[in-house]
């Protein structure tokens, strides 16, 4: 974090720091501050008089079900997403680390659903599974599985997850194979002349490595689930059938945007603010320890 | 690998060989759609090889776009899609070099206190506080404007934090050398930092244009009007379409022009990429 | 006049004190070199006279003017950085101008420096190279360039061949000598290696702890050690120190294993009986005959150099029982002998100290015995 050598001035640093500060001044503290203001206000329904409620927005929340149900939708979409999302990626990454041939090639392609737009990712395989017309939609009627993600919750969520991991894979995948490769050879070669195997190696030695790599990428996936695949099901599912898929971040969106509920819409931001910051404090803390080193 | 095992390397290769068909599959099958005459799509599964109506459906889109999507022209949206991620990248670029340059170089007051201004706030997603910013954008009348679509996102924690990384790598004595050649903080900057970030500027370009090409909901919301509309916020236009199916030809080719542009960047300049992508988390 | 003042010289970060208050005086054209163990705080002296670090307290002048305040750039001075600090990007051509350009000077003249500097360093074929291209010893003639070329009243050399593999650094150290001498420009050079110390300088400053401990000629600070940390830091083998009782009379010295040692040349006058402690060097004890050893030394280690022979050991009493000593490997004594001395491991030696060359310190302040 710090430089022995500095310049001297006052001015300078923080002109040249007002480009950025004034930004986020206008363009993130102060909306910021707005939903912390909002979420303790009501307003009537012809919006002109607003008054002050205290926490009652925030209670309001916490006691409707939809928002818990949103609550629930969110956990377990955001554990498949990273479980499975975690778990191709690291297994990818193993089998590219080391030398086989064309593992350059492998990597060129698998790195390519990075550049995809989520909400495009989204429409693809909303289109593969799409009930009537759909690739997958029409492999499943024939194994006996009636497909049908616009009644069906349980396939919509599952539909979102796909989609969801297709396009976090890239990212995951370049991350565990950066931690591969910068575990040295010569620690699996000391284990492999202590006599253990390719599996043994890889329980003892490669994973207990990676783990640094492992917890990071569990928090940037699971802030990945929170919040930037919003787009996905915004493209595709809009939240439903019911309220399946519809994960908190949707759920401000569409209280607040389309149900115009300012009051519950702010408490919400607040609470998706909160979840946001102890996740940032948590990579933070991570990448300062990484950098002493 | 210490020994050679060809059974291993066999399952390396189906493994990863089963990872690229899932990765692309997805992608193929939308290029194929793309390629085939609407009835093609109206029953029945969708076809698994190109069809012929590959040139006619292109040439339509770009020129006169969707009916459904209000006629918007697809090659339009694609230049919206440009300026966007081009005025996002440059900006967040500019922006980042100096806010690190100040941050490393300075000691001044409140400086950890603007550090962890700038971290802090700048994670926080667009989608998670979209009503008051969408408030601050109309108040300050720059809906339907290139100026909001890519000013507020031009402050970036990434590319700050990024560049600050780098800098903190770079020899305090190659300053102290600048120092007692006769350079200020502005000559130093310019004539030894800039140059030697060349490639960090390169890697964080990338991605950053990607950011910017592939933002969604912030067009959506800050553009009403149709000559902003960018290419991928096009595509839920033409998928949400009341009461009809969605022409699929369309929506595929629409969708295969979106991706086209960042996977061509991102193929072009992988070494870059993945080293900006690394490095800036690491 | 163009020489280097440093009065009293202080600095504090925070509550801790770095330097205590060191004042050297560089004469015009001569080459000072600051050695001391990595933490002394050579290096941050350096950087106050560079400008730096803000000095706490005290007083630096250059060429008769006082620099407390001024930028680097203002004080008339170059710097050789440890890891030469060569802009990666710029060409050798670049780097040596780079100070030039910002100071305004015309092409002609700029290129007209350059030059010059590139024939003198043997640079002219590389003007055109990146730093990268080039080997280490180019490199660092590359940031000698980049001194030169700005023509100032002093250079700074911060530890500048410590990046250099052994053969090179013998190499450039001789280069660094002989450029010195032909421009005649004041110089102060910091290093951690006592070789490279001894053989540069006009005169050495032996920093310990923030304090100079002795600043002399290297042929006196080697002969006349002011205090035992120089005795020991100065010469290698490091000297042997062992516990003693200065007699009354000034020259009669005995070791407290009960061995007398030979008298003193010289009395040291004025302080009668004293618990002193003794150095003696390894290359200062020979072998005797063993009725007329001084000390008794049982073979530990022997390293064999060719040339000479270094011996480590024991020392023992007259019971043959072991006496701590404090040397260069622990409690243990070294000596240089001869390369042609077959000596083995568990040999017992007979020691001689040479005429004249025992060392005599207060075992209290460390300080060493002069006439009071």
């Amino acid at each position: 974090m710090h430089k022995k050598v500095t310049f001297r001035g006052v001015a300078l640093p923080l002109a040249l720091l007002l480009p950025q500060l004034a930004i986020t001044a206008v363009f993130f503290l102060w909306p910021a501050g707005q939903a912390l203001y909002q979420s303790v206000l009501r307003q009537d329904p012809f919006g002109l008089r607003t008054t002050f409620v205290g926490l009652a927005n925030f209670e309001r929340l916490f006691s409707d079900p939809l928002y818990l149900n949103a609550f629930q939708v969110t956990l377990v979409f955001s554990i498949a997403v990273t479980a499975i999302g975690l778990s191709l990626a690291l297994l990818l990454a193993v089998m590219a680390d080391r030398v086989i041939k064309g593992a350059s090639g492998y990597k060129t392609l698998l790195v390519m659903p990075y550049a995809v737009a989520p909400a495009v990712a989204g429409v693809l395989w909303w289109f593969l599974f799409n009930p009537s017309i759909g690739l997958f939609a029409h492999a499943l009627r024939a194994v006996g599985v009636d497909w049908n993600h616009l009644l069906n919750g349980d396939q919509a969520m599952i539909l979102v997850v796909v989609a969801a991991v297709w396009k976090q894979i890239s990212y995951n995948f370049l991350f565990f194979l950066a931690g591969l490769q910068a575990i040295p050879k010569s620690l699996i070669e000391a284990a492999a002349i202590d006599g253990a195997g390719p599996f043994k190696r890889f329980w003892t030695i490669v994973f207990p490595l990676l783990s640094p790599t492992a917890f990071f990428l569990l928090v940037v996936n699971v802030t990945y689930a929170f919040f930037d695949t919003f787009q996905i099901i915004h493209a595709t599912t809009s939240g439903g059938p019911g309220q399946a898929t519809t994960i908190l971040v949707y759920k401000v969106y569409s209280d607040g945007f389309v149900g115009l509920d300012l009051g519950g819409s702010a408490a919400q931001s607040v609470v998706l603010m909160a979840i946001v910051i102890v996740l940032t404090i948590v990579q933070f803390r991570w990448i300062e320890r990484r950098v002493q080193y | 690998m210490v020994e050679n095992r060809p059974v291993l390397t066999i399952l390396r290769h189906l493994v990863l060989g089963l990872g690229v068909v899932i990765v692309l599959f997805p992608v193929w099958v939308a290029f194929v759609a793309s390629t085939h005459p609407q009835a093609a799509l109206m029953s029945g599964a969708a076809p698994l090889l190109p069809g012929d109506r590959l040139v006619e459906n292109y040439s339509r889109l770009l020129a006169s776009g969707m009916s459904q999507a209000g006629g918007t022209p697809v090659g339009l949206m694609l230049l919206n899609s440009f300026i966007m991620a081009l005025l996002i990248a440059t900006g967040k670029i500019a922006v980042s070099l100096v806010s690190a340059f100040a941050i490393v170089y300075f000691r001044f007051p409140f400086r950890m206190v603007a550090f962890w201004i700038i971290f802090l706030t700048l994670m926080l997603p667009v989608e998670v506080r979209i009503l008051p910013t969408f408030e601050v954008i109309a108040d300050l009348g720059m809906l339907n404007s290139y100026a909001g679509l890519t000013i507020p996102l031009v402050a970036s924690a990434t590319a700050t934090f990024l560049f600050r990384q780098f800098y903190l790598t770079i020899p305090d004595e190659l300053a102290e050398a600048a120092r007692m050649d006769g350079a200020g903080p502005m000559r130093f900057f310019r004539d030894i930092l800039l140059p030697l970030s060349r490639t960090n500027i390169a890697a964080i370009f990338v991605i950053m244009f990607l950011f910017g090409w592939n933002q969604y909901l912030w067009p959506l919301i800050v553009t009403t009007d149709e000559s902003y509309t960018t290419i991928v916020m096009g595509i839920y236009r033409m998928v949400n379409v009341s009461d009809e199916q969605p022409q699929w030809h369309l929506v595929m080719a629409t969708a295969m022009l979106a991706l086209l542009p960042p996977v061509v960047v991102i193929l072009v300049m992988q070494r870059l990429f993945v080293k900006g992508l690394v490095e800036t988390e690491k | 006049m163009a020489g280097i003042g440093i009065r009293d010289v202080v600095k504090r970060y925070g509550d801790t004190k770095v330097i205590h208050g060191v004042s050297i005086d560089v004469a015009d054209g001569e080459l000072i070199v600051i050695v001391g163990p990595s933490g002394c705080g050579k290096s941050t002296l350096l950087r106050m006279v560079a400008g730096l670090e803000d000095i706490t307290g005290g007083e630096v002048s250059i060429d008769g003017r006082v620099v407390n305040r001024l930028e680097p750039k203002d004080r008339n001075i170059a710097m050789v950085f440890q890891n030469y600090a060569l802009y990666p990007h710029m060409s050798v051509y670049d780097n040596m101008a780079y100070g030039l350009k910002i100071a305004g000077l015309s092409k002609e003249a700029i290129r007209a420096r350059v030059d010059k500097a590139a024939t003198m360093l043997q640079l002219q074929p590389y003007l055109d190279r990146k730093p990268r291209q080039l080997s280490g010893g180019q490199r660092q003639r590359v940031a000698m360039g980049r001194c030169i070329v700005r023509e100032p009243a002093a250079f700074l050399f911060d530890e500048p061949l410590s990046n250099l593999d052994a053969k090179l650094r013998v190499q450039m150290r001789l280069e660094i000598r002989q450029l010195q001498r032909s421009l005649g420009t004041t110089s102060l050079y910091v290093t951690h290696d006592q070789v490279e110390a001894m053989t540069l300088a006009d005169r050495l400053v032996v920093m310990n702890a923030g304090v100079a401990e002795q600043i002399d000629t290297p042929m006196n600070v080697y002969l006349h050690p002011a205090t035992t940390f120089v005795a020991g830091f100065i010469g290698s083998p490091a000297m042997n120190f062992m516990p003693g009782r200065l007699g009354a009379d000034g020259r009669a010295v005995t070791l407290d294993t009960g061995a007398p040692l030979r008298a003193l040349p010289e009395p040291i006058a004025g302080h009668g009986e004293k618990a002193v402690t003794i150095g003696v060097r390894p290359e200062h004890l020979t072998l005797v005959g063993s009725e007329a050893a001084e000390l008794t030394l049982r073979v530990g280690v022997v390293e064999t150099l060719g040339a000479d022979t270094l011996v480590h050991g024991a020392l023992l009493d007259k019971g043959q029982a072991v006496v701590p000593v404090a040397g260069e490997g622990g409690e243990v004594l070294a000596a240089r002998l001869p390369g042609n001395v077959a000596v083995r491991e568990g040999d017992t030696l007979p020691l001689r100290v040479v005429e004249g060359a025992l060392h005599v310190f207060d075992r209290e302040t460390g300080r060493r015995l002069a006439d009071v």
